[in-house]
């Protein structure tokens, strides 16, 4: 029996064994770093291709179909040439800011990556501040986008950074709010913590019934609009923006930010499986028993459905106005989740959770 | 109190649209309307209401409805239709009577507007449904309509 415990152990055992113990530690570091940079190229390319075919089924289309069986190298083939493109740039622009901006958005992505665990074993760091790290993290993906914008020297690109940004710090608090309601419940940041609280007593979506519910409504609409995907997507409207805060950008960079969109979505779906729907538990521990089962195909079948979720929102609702986006923030989402974390508190008080 | 009322709307709302197109998701199958056009060339139908080009039906006989009286060619907006015309003797009545010599059709000019189809009083003139109309020279849009050596249907009066 393999498990990647297992796995990790002995190739760890074997790097000390033939290097020295610094220069092992950081061969460890890379490897994991080259992993979680591989999943991110291929979780990006992938979930393009999905949002693509997904987009295809809701208008009655076929979707990419000619390259390869079912279009599956399409976003391959869209990656290669996106790669072999000239980097352009305008007259006039903030040069260092404007090579900077997609770096801070990728690399904000990727560090929330990190703390997931995709599995009981596999989890490349499990801060005891987990869920706090995450929300630290995502706010400063935003930074990239204004200063993207801001440096473009693009009123389009200035516009869509600005909106980004008023978006983005209305719907933080929604965000924080409504994980705020879940760990109530669990009483940890951990999030190898909070897995284990719901191997018991069921997934906290179960555990916390009601305001559960009304928090992860919540969380999905809050969360789609920290992601900017529509029906949020003012940043880049495109009937409004050309391609909003990106608009200049080309090649590579242009790659980053699109990409960076892709595995937003994929951290904010992970994070409602983690918090909701018990991240790599199975389904009524149906695959408890199983020792040789892995964990991380009921984790990535989770995110795929919430990921799913989402396109369906995308190809379903119109684009909201400004006002009406914070109308929705201010006025509906953050009275009702302020009741809602004072219910969940009563809740836990008198015991009433299932 | 509308505020709780506009939130129960809203979600409802919003669940009706997400049935809507999650229908459309799970019948994606069966409804597709994309058309692979290259692929199926043999078998693609166009619409019946598509408008390709005018054309001009000829039976058998090699014989037309259209009896010359030029109402097309004043109806076209942008005159992509020319009629060459003259007078003849019915062979029936033994009277003399406009006939055409040549309807001259340019497609390079036409905007499928179809106010000639509708001003024909005979039908003489119709919708097909061709659309691969690309060629190298354009000169090869320029159509005579009617065949050569064809005559207009016995019987057939504006």
């Amino acid at each position: 029996m393999i498990t990647y415990l297992s796995m990790t152990k002995s190739i760890h055992d074997w790097l000390f064994s033939i290097l020295p113990e610094g220069a092992a530690n950081i061969t460890e570091m890379v490897l994991i770093a080259l992993a979680y940079l591989a999943l991110f190229a291929v979780a990006g390319l992938y979930l393009v291709l999905l949002e693509r075919k997904v987009a295809a089924w809701f208008q009655l289309r076929l979707g990419p179909n000619r390259v390869g069986p079912g279009g599956i190298f399409q976003t391959m083939a869209d990656a290669l040439k996106l790669v072999s493109k000239e980097l352009t740039s305008t007259d006039r622009i903030d040069k260092f800011l404007y090579n900077l901006a997609p770096y801070f958005v990728i690399v904000t992505a990727l560090l929330a990556m990190t703390i997931f665990p995709f599995s009981k074993q596999l989890q490349a760091f499990d801060p005891n501040i987990g869920m706090f790290f995450l929300l630290a993290i995502s706010s400063i993906g935003v930074i990239g986008i204004l200063v993207g914008g801001w440096a473009s020297n693009n009123k389009y690109a200035l516009i869509g950074a600005m909106r980004s940004g008023l978006q983005t710090i209305s719907y933080e608090l929604s965000v924080g709010l409504s994980i705020l309601t879940m760990i109530l419940l669990t009483g940890s940041l951990q999030l190898s913590e909070i897995i284990e609280v719901q191997r018991t007593g069921g997934w906290l979506i179960w555990q916390g019934h009601i305001p559960a519910i009304i928090a992860f409504m919540v969380f999905m609409i809050a969360g789609t609009a920290e992601t900017n995907r529509a029906p949020f997507d003012l940043v880049e409207a495109e009937s409004e923006l050309g391609a909003g805060f990106h608009t200049e950008y080309s090649g590579m960079k242009f790659a980053y930010f699109f990409l960076a969109e892709f595995i937003n979505m994929f951290i904010i779906a992970s994070i409602a499986v983690v918090l909701f729907f018990g991240g790599w538990l199975s389904p009524f521990g149906i695959t408890e028993g199983i020792t040789w089962f892995p964990e991380v195909f009921w984790f990535f079948i989770k995110v795929l459905v919430i990921i799913f979720l989402m396109m369906w929102f995308r190809w379903t609702f119109p684009r909201l106005r400004v006002d009406q986006l914070l109308t929705l923030e201010w006025k509906y989402l953050l009275p009702i989740n302020l009741v809602n974390i004072i219910f969940m508190a009563i809740l836990i008080w008198l015991n009433w959770t299932l | 109190m509308s505020y709780f009322s506009d939130i129960y709307k809203g979600i409802k709302t919003l669940l009706t649209g997400m049935r809507v197109t999650g229908g459309y998701f799970v019948n994606a199958r069966k409804g597709t309307l994309t058309q692979q056009y290259p692929d199926n060339r043999e078998t693609l139908k166009m619409f019946e209401r598509f408008r390709g080009e005018v054309v001009m039906p000829h039976d058998e006989n090699n014989e037309h409805q259209c009896t010359g009286c030029q109402k097309c060619e004043i109806a076209c907006p942008n005159g992509s239709i020319e009629i060459i015309w003259d007078r003849g003797v019915d062979e029936t009545t033994g009277k003399k009577k406009k006939k055409i010599d040549k309807h001259i059709y340019h497609l390079s000019m036409c905007t499928m507007c179809g106010l000639c189809i509708e001003a024909c009083p005979t039908d003489a003139i119709v919708w097909a449904p061709n659309f691969e109309n690309s060629v190298y020279d354009r000169t090869q849009l320029t159509k005579v309509l009617n065949q050569p050596g064809s005559k207009v249907k016995p019987g057939v009066e504006d």
